[in-house]
């Protein structure tokens, strides 16, 4: 088992019904990089994601995390051992002021174990992660309820729940989905700047461009099989991927 | 003994049966549980007696009751339970209010001693086998099939049979196909509150009308509809048939005492257990996204 | 230029304003202490509860017998509805409240009797116990959502009654007499008022907290939390013991008071009360349910010379006011009192 390897995923099986979600998927994730999965609707992401973060128990298969079996343990002592992921579908707490949304993240018992006890008071820790994605410091739109701040806000405030738990795996699924181009200018480089400090990430994602130009590796699924594992260019020329998925156009990639 | 608890296993079944369709039809179609249902049919053998008592025939009386019935289901549902949002199961509350509301109403009217029957449809019994079985009971057990038999060419054979089942599927795509879902879900009350009716005159006569059978009604129909599985008509069949052979057997070989005990442990257990039931088609979701 | 000014004199639109009040602005903060004004508005409220809470049991000369129950009784009742609130907050929707009400009653009866032991501590014994109890309950249909959780908790109180009289034990359907009553007037009327005023103020405390922040968000959207890495488990556990303790208070002070406990204490009366009194009362923040409690159990009291018509007309009044007033009473008490509105031309 090599040291490096952060993430492993053996021969995964789930079918819903009659349907097979996810068949025989097996990946391996080095710590350090930042791997892309894309695919077609339906080819299965979320459901290895739910599989790998616990909401969901597989047929067959396992999850190793460095090194331990983590299959069908509760999502919330994944999320404690430093695998934390965000929402496709956002899901914040509505009734509650935004930075209490990452104040939540700070009662977590991973933030109490790393921090030793309580550190300082949660809000202004919280404040300051927020301001480090963007969100000015003095604004009121950090305390208005987050039922009524506008959805592009979300997604980051999502982000920084996550980043707030200080994970070690991070594993965002379509956090880019619903931004403006801006905003995705301004998020992709948060995310690379968390991936060169050290954070390994996973995104799934829809918006290729964006993610090919950051990711170091992309695995691609279609009706739950994996037709392609390399990096972005490789990827780009593989003839099943293309006609799968890519369609005919030419990305243009600039590092 | 063993043809005793034959025979009337199968018509205890029978008379679970129709206690329980009005109540799981409503549930299933619209997901509206309509704890009023106890009162409904306390309410409607009220009615066939008052208007007995007026001079009108037996069988006049029975459809008006059914009538009054329905229409008070169609009302509950415009009146009461459109109006509430926002609060979780404020539906149960305010139906259960009402039916509480209701029951005791008659209650304190006065309703309460041997004179309140409703006279049999047919008297007199013949014999199955060696059982006596009253004609009455025979009636149900024929009612009950024929029910099911009408309830299953409605749904399947008329327009808003298939509109219902649309909407039992999924509410805001059957709103997309242009089903108007707000009256049909008041038709949903309307047509349980009508068979309500319809098995509170067939059951009634049985015995005297008690107001605490309202309650106990309306405890064996959820147990019933949650034990059978939401949606699906099979799990009804196959509940009522099980708590018709455990009552039976309960009353025949302990005391009736327990009856209710069971009713209410299978209602936790089943919902403890396997929420959806034994054959519901609408499985727990909780585990996924 | 003419004809603008008749537009604009003709079509004066006007819509309903709503602003806190500037003393409200004022008493955000800590500087609030400067002021003996500010100080009075913010304590004013808490103030007269407490002191109504205190005063009322001296006055036992001027009201009497009926009054002194009165007050034992929603002082009880306002145990319970608050107990049911705080499950309420974890999106646990209780229909049998009577459930940890009765337990807490048959729990501190039997200890009184049959195992002798004296007064108060019977109580405090039966609050933990009871509270042990019923956990081991509620907890594994705490998994179970919305609807069928209601449907469970309204069917175990009556499960229980139904299985105490079917077989006898805890004296069945003569239940258990000759309990002894705690005999001091002082301590009886004040030991559930305290508690009464203690939880009501720590509850609040503690939903203020970031504790309480975790609880709202369980009620709010639990997948979050789980991923957030938050034990909602151990949460739930907490709040269901915690509420079922104080639920168990209730019914154990209630059977030292009677010296008698039935089948009646599980009765589909003691789940819906404190139903009622939230809704009447307004949920958010104990203090609805506290004036709710205040408002219903004296009225209830007060019907109980209509006999049987007394539960048509609490069913009424609870239609109408789910209907007609949902937000509750104290919403809209606390609204005219921190808010003002006026018409403003747009």
């Amino acid at each position: 088992m090599e040291r490096d390897i952060i993430l492993e995923v053996r021969d995964l099986s789930k079918s819903f019904g009659g349907i097979k979600a996810v068949d025989s998927l097996s990946l391996n994730l080095k710590k350090g990089e930042l791997l892309g999965i894309i695919g077609p609707n339906g080819s299965g992401k979320s459901t290895l994601i739910n599989i790998i973060t616990g909401f969901l128990k597989p047929d067959k298969g396992k999850v190793l995390y460095k090194g331990t079996d983590i299959t069908g343990l509760s999502p919330y002592k994944i999320a404690n051992i430093g695998l934390v992921r965000s929402f496709q579908f956002i899901r914040p707490f509505y009734k509650i002021p935004v930075y209490k949304n990452v104040v939540i993240s700070l009662c977590s018992d991973r933030v109490k174990r790393l921090k030793g006890g309580s550190f300082g008071r949660r809000d202004e820790v919280a404040i300051d992660l927020l301001e480090e994605l963007g969100f000015e410091r003095d604004s009121r739109i950090l305390y208005k309820e987050t039922s009524e701040i506008p959805h592009g806000y979300l997604r980051r405030v999502e982000l920084a729940r996550c980043i707030a738990l200080n994970p070690d795996l991070l594993i965002l699924d379509e956090i880019l989905s619903g931004m403006s181009k801006p905003e995705v200018a301004s998020i992709i480089p948060v995310i690379k700047r968390l991936n060169d400090q050290g954070l390994t990430i996973i995104m799934v994602e829809h918006r290729i461009k964006e993610l090919f130009q950051i990711a170091h590796r992309v695995i691609v699924l279609n009706f739950g099989r994996k037709i392609a594992d390399s990096t972005p260019e490789e990827v780009m020329q593989d003839q099943t991927v293309r006609s799968a998925y890519i369609g005919k156009a030419k990305i243009n990639f600039r590092r | 003994m063993w043809s005793l608890l034959l025979i009337y296993g199968l018509i205890n079944s029978a008379i679970i049966l129709l206690q329980t369709i009005g109540f799981g039809l409503t549930f299933s179609i619209s997901g509206i549980a309509n704890f009023s249902y106890g009162a409904l049919y306390i309410l409607s053998g009220i009615i066939t007696w008052l208007f007995l008592n007026y001079g009108f025939s037996l069988a006049i009386s029975i459809v008006i009751s059914i009538l009054i019935t329905s229409l008070g289901g169609f009302f509950i549902y415009w009146l009461v339970i459109y109006r509430i949002k926002g609060m979780p199961l404020s539906e149960v509350i305010i139906t259960f209010s009402l039916g509480v509301a209701i029951i005791e109403f008659l209650r304190w009217k006065g309703f309460v001693t041997y004179e309140f029957n409703v006279s049999p449809i047919l008297k007199g019994s013949i014999f199955i086998g060696n059982v006596p079985v009253d004609l009455q009971r025979v009636i149900i057990f024929f009612s009950a099939f024929l029910l099911l038999v009408a309830l299953y060419l409605f749904s399947h054979y008329t327009k808003i049979g298939l509109a219902l089942r649309g909407l039992s599927q999924n509410e805001q795509t059957a709103l997309c196909f242009g089903i108007n879902t707000e009256l049909l879900s008041s038709v949903s009350v309307m047509l349980g509150a009508g068979i309500c009716a319809l098995s509170a005159n067939l059951i009634l006569p049985l015995g005297i009308i008690s107001m605490d059978s309202g309650y106990d009604v309306l405890l064996v129909a959820i147990a019933v509809t949650v034990v059978g599985g939401l949606g699906s008509s099979t799990g009804l069949l196959l509940a009522s048939l099980i708590f018709g052979y455990i009552q039976t057997a309960t009353t025949i070989f302990l005391s009736s005492k327990w009856m209710m005990v069971i009713y209410l442990f299978s209602i936790i257990a089943v919902l403890m257990i396997k929420p959806s039931g034994i054959l519901g088609r609408f499985k727990e979701i909780e585990e996924r996204i | 230029m003419n004809t603008l000014n008749t537009l604009n004199t003709v079509n004066i639109a006007k819509r309903k304003e709503r602003i806190d009040r500037a003393i409200k602005a004022r008493c955000n903060d800590i500087y609030t202490l400067l002021s003996l004004k500010e100080i009075s508005y913010v304590i004013a409220p808490k103030l007269c509860l407490i002191l109504f809470i205190f005063i009322f049991p001296l006055l036992k000369a001027i009201l009497g017998y009926y009054w002194e129950r009165v007050f034992y009784i929603t002082c009880l009742i306002a145990i319970l509805a608050i107990s049911w609130e705080l499950l309420s907050y974890v999106g646990l929707v209780s229909l049998g409240q009577a459930f940890v009400f009765g337990t807490g009653a048959y729990i501190s009866g039997i200890f009184n009797i049959n195992f002798h032991i004296p007064v108060p501590f019977s109580i405090l014994l039966a609050s933990g116990f009871g509270a042990l109890i019923c956990t081991l309950i509620l907890f594994p249909a705490s998994k179970i959502k919305g609807i069928y959780f209601a449907m469970i908790t309204l069917c175990i109180p009556m499960f229980f009654s139904k299985v105490i009289e079917a077989t006898e034990i805890f004296g069945g359907t003569s239940g258990i007499s000759g309990i002894s009553p705690i005999g001091n007037y002082y301590v009886e009327m004040y030991f559930p008022a305290l508690v009464l005023i203690g939880a009501f103020f720590c509850l609040r405390r503690l939903m203020s907290t970031d504790f309480g922040l975790l609880i709202i968000g369980i009620k709010d959207n639990e997948f979050s939390l789980m991923s957030s890495g938050i034990n909602i488990y151990k949460i739930k556990f907490f709040v269901i013991f915690l509420s079922s303790a104080l639920g168990c208070f209730s019914g154990a002070c209630m059977c030292h008071y009677y010296q008698f406990v039935g089948i009646s204490a599980f009765s589909l009366d003691y789940s819906i009360i404190p139903l009622a009194c939230s809704i009447l009362g307004g949920i958010d923040g104990f203090s609805g349910s506290l004036i709710g409690a205040f408002v219903v159990c004296p009225l209830s009291e007060m019907l109980r010379g209509f006999g049987t018509l007394r539960i048509v007309i609490y069913s009424v009044l609870l239609i109408m006011f789910i209907l007609l007033v949902p937000e509750g009473i104290f919403s809209y008490i606390s609204r005219k009192y921190h808010q003002i509105e006026r018409w403003k031309e747009i």
